[in-house]
């Protein structure tokens, strides 16, 4: 069921009712049986990997928090028998059964992922060398598997760090999984904020129902008038890299930093304003994230769940581990600053080739993100020149013009490092990326050439407006909040926005006979 | 404590880490400081920091970080 489609529309307009009607304590149940309903309409082979990941993450959190509670009585019960040794013996042996149990669950649950994600990769790759039939599943099939798959791992974790209890009703840990809004692209929830509002009793609020609609219609607004169209003229660009070059890939680069943040973004207005309708708080996933100064500062504005997952998660404890400590610690006689930096360095890289892999099987990808790893250490390293420079020209770096000019150049850089996305083989990216600097042909960009990519110059003048108008909204949002001012000024004054929202849309939207509302970018990872 | 400040200002000098209450909330220590002001911390504490007590509140002040080495201090004792 995609988000811009009529069937989406009833189905919320059936279920938010019922929800608010039916008796208080089975609220949760009422959305249960949604989640079951709108997963099944993905699939039914998604809903078997999606019981398997709760029965097998269920288990094991019961399993671990039971450890838990037995290591803990036994330990005490041993205090005035056994000596010191003897008790670290015996908790050491608890640790080993609950790492097993984890790592077990953790096996089946990345594995499914993986061969999701890689299977028809591997297929291809066997039917080319073997000539076998080429196999593997459609990830597009099992709708949010990486997006629930994080977010299901995530609490197990938690609780085998004792961060949280295991909860002891398994369909409470299914309605955590499946809450649907979270299963077309994330964000990324923690079972301890998400989790708990989901089984609470809510109480109907018109004036929660109508900041939720407006930040609903909004995500709609960017969807359709913005990201629908510009992807027309995106695909086009991409599909044919040796027609589309030097100067195109500019006006590509742009195109897709406009495109995928009024798609990515627009989707996740609709997840937080469909949660927010139903009472459950969702995580903002974005930060006004191209007003970053740096690559480091704009992936703690972007996509923010699964930046904090793989740091809380990966990046963290792996710079903390005993095998990264000890070549911490091996590496020292090529001195401390070579010693200190192998910690964060490997783990940044690492943490960088999983994200890549995370997006996709393309080698495109691992390429991207191990780039952006290293542009990451790159600028850490230039951090006392930065420094150096800043002290020299205190008033040029402290102006305005400056801010612009970081932020600028760090649009260029992150839409640079897109342009893997784009393509489907690293040659063709680097290519066309490179071709930018040796064919100067902003003629035929602009003799037609821009006319050729499916868009008609209303198409670029409407979406070019939406890209305005986000634009002017991040610069109001500087100070605060925009929803609550709307809010403030009346009932009547919220409507009428809500009405010129849903009416641009009607009017200037891609939607209907004749065009094809897509699937969010983000679902296909 | 001095030697933690010690530590944290050789990190970024520009920052009055006495009084900061918002280091990561604020985006002073990014990921990257916060490993090898960690790799530090061992180097001069001998205290390993394990990975669930690394979250924002340990690490948004001095006093908070201190209070964590302390406590991992003595719980290895």
């Amino acid at each position: 069921m995609l988000f811009p489609s009529w069937a989406f529309l009833l189905f919320l307009a059936v279920l938010v009712p019922v929800y608010y009607l039916v008796p208080k304590r089975i609220q949760w149940i009422v959305l249960l049986l949604a989640n079951g309903v709108f997963v099944c309409f993905a699939g039914l082979l998604g809903a078997v990997f999606m019981a398997v990941t709760i029965v097998t993450v269920y288990a094991a959190s019961r399993g671990i928090d039971t450890l838990f509670i037995s290591q803990r009585d036994t330990l005490a019960a041993m205090k005035a028998t056994h000596t010191k040794e003897e008790r670290k013996k015996e908790r050491l042996r608890f640790e080993k059964k609950r790492r097993g149990i984890l790592v077990a669950c953790l096996v089946v649950n990345f594995g499914i992922l993986f061969a999701l994600k890689y299977g028809a990769m591997l297929g291809r790759l066997s039917a080319g060398l073997f000539g076998t039939k080429a196999f593997g599943q459609d990830l597009a099939l099992t709708m949010g598997i990486s997006f629930y798959t994080f977010s299901t791992v995530g609490y197990l974790l938690d609780v085998y760090r004792e961060t949280i209890p295991a909860e002891k009703n398994p369909l409470k840990l299914a309605l955590f999984t499946s809450f649907f809004p979270l299963l077309v692209q994330g964000p990324i929830t923690r079972f301890e904020t998400a989790g708990k509002a989901l089984t609470e009793p809510h109480t109907f609020s018109g004036e929660r129902f109508l900041s939720a609609s407006l930040r609903i219609a909004w995500g709609y607004w960017k969807k359709l008038i913005v990201a629908d169209r510009l992807l027309v003229a995106v695909r086009a660009l991409c599909a044919k890299p040796d027609v589309y070059r030097g100067d195109f890939i500019l006006v590509e680069m742009l195109l897709y930093a406009a495109c995928l943040y009024a798609d990515f973004t627009g989707g996740i207005d609709i997840t937080i304003g469909v949660g927010e309708m139903l009472g459950v708080p969702i995580e903002e996933n974005f930060n006004r994230p191209y007003f970053s100064k740096s690559i480091s500062e704009y992936w703690r504005r972007w996509h923010i769940t699964l930046g904090e997952w793989f740091k809380r998660y990966v990046y963290y404890p792996l710079s903390v581990s005993k095998p990264m400590r000890a070549l911490s610690k091996g590496t020292r006689r090529f001195g401390v600053g070579v010693s200190r930096r192998v910690p964060v360095y490997l783990a940044t890289l690492l943490v960088w080739a999983l994200t890549g892999a995370w997006h996709g099987s393309n080698l495109t990808f691992l390429v991207w993100g191990l780039l952006n790893g290293a542009v990451i250490l790159l600028s850490e390293e230039l951090k006392p020149l930065y420094a150096r420079f800043h002290a020299r020209f205190p008033r040029l770096t402290e102006s305005a013009f400056y801010r612009g000019f970081t932020v600028i150049r760090t649009v260029l850089l992150l839409s640079s490092l897109r342009i893997l996305d784009c393509y489907g083989t690293v040659k063709d990216a680097f290519s066309s990326f490179f071709s930018m600097f040796t064919t100067w042909n902003w003629g035929a960009v602009f003799r037609g050439g821009v006319q050729s990519l499916g868009l008609s110059y209303f198409d670029y003048a409407v979406a070019f407006s939406g890209v305005l108008a986000m634009f002017a909204l991040s610069m109001v949002q500087r100070s605060g909040a925009i929803r609550p001012r709307i809010l403030k000024r009346g009932t009547v004054f919220s409507v009428c926005v809500l009405l010129v929202l849903i009416g641009t849309i009607l009017i200037f939207g891609r939607y209907g006979f004749g065009f094809d509302a897509s699937q969010f970018i983000y679902n296909r990872f | 404590m001095e030697q933690l400040l010690d530590i944290l200002r050789e990190l970024h000098p520009e920052t009055d880490f006495e009084t900061e209450t918002r280091l990561v909330d604020g985006g002073v220590l990014a990921s990257f400081d916060i490993v090898m002001l960690i790799t530090r911390i061992e180097e001069e504490f001998d205290v390993v920091i394990p990975a669930k007590d690394i979250v924002p509140a340990n690490f948004n002040s001095a006093e908070a970080l201190y209070a964590l080495i302390t406590r991992i201090g003595e719980q290895d004792d």
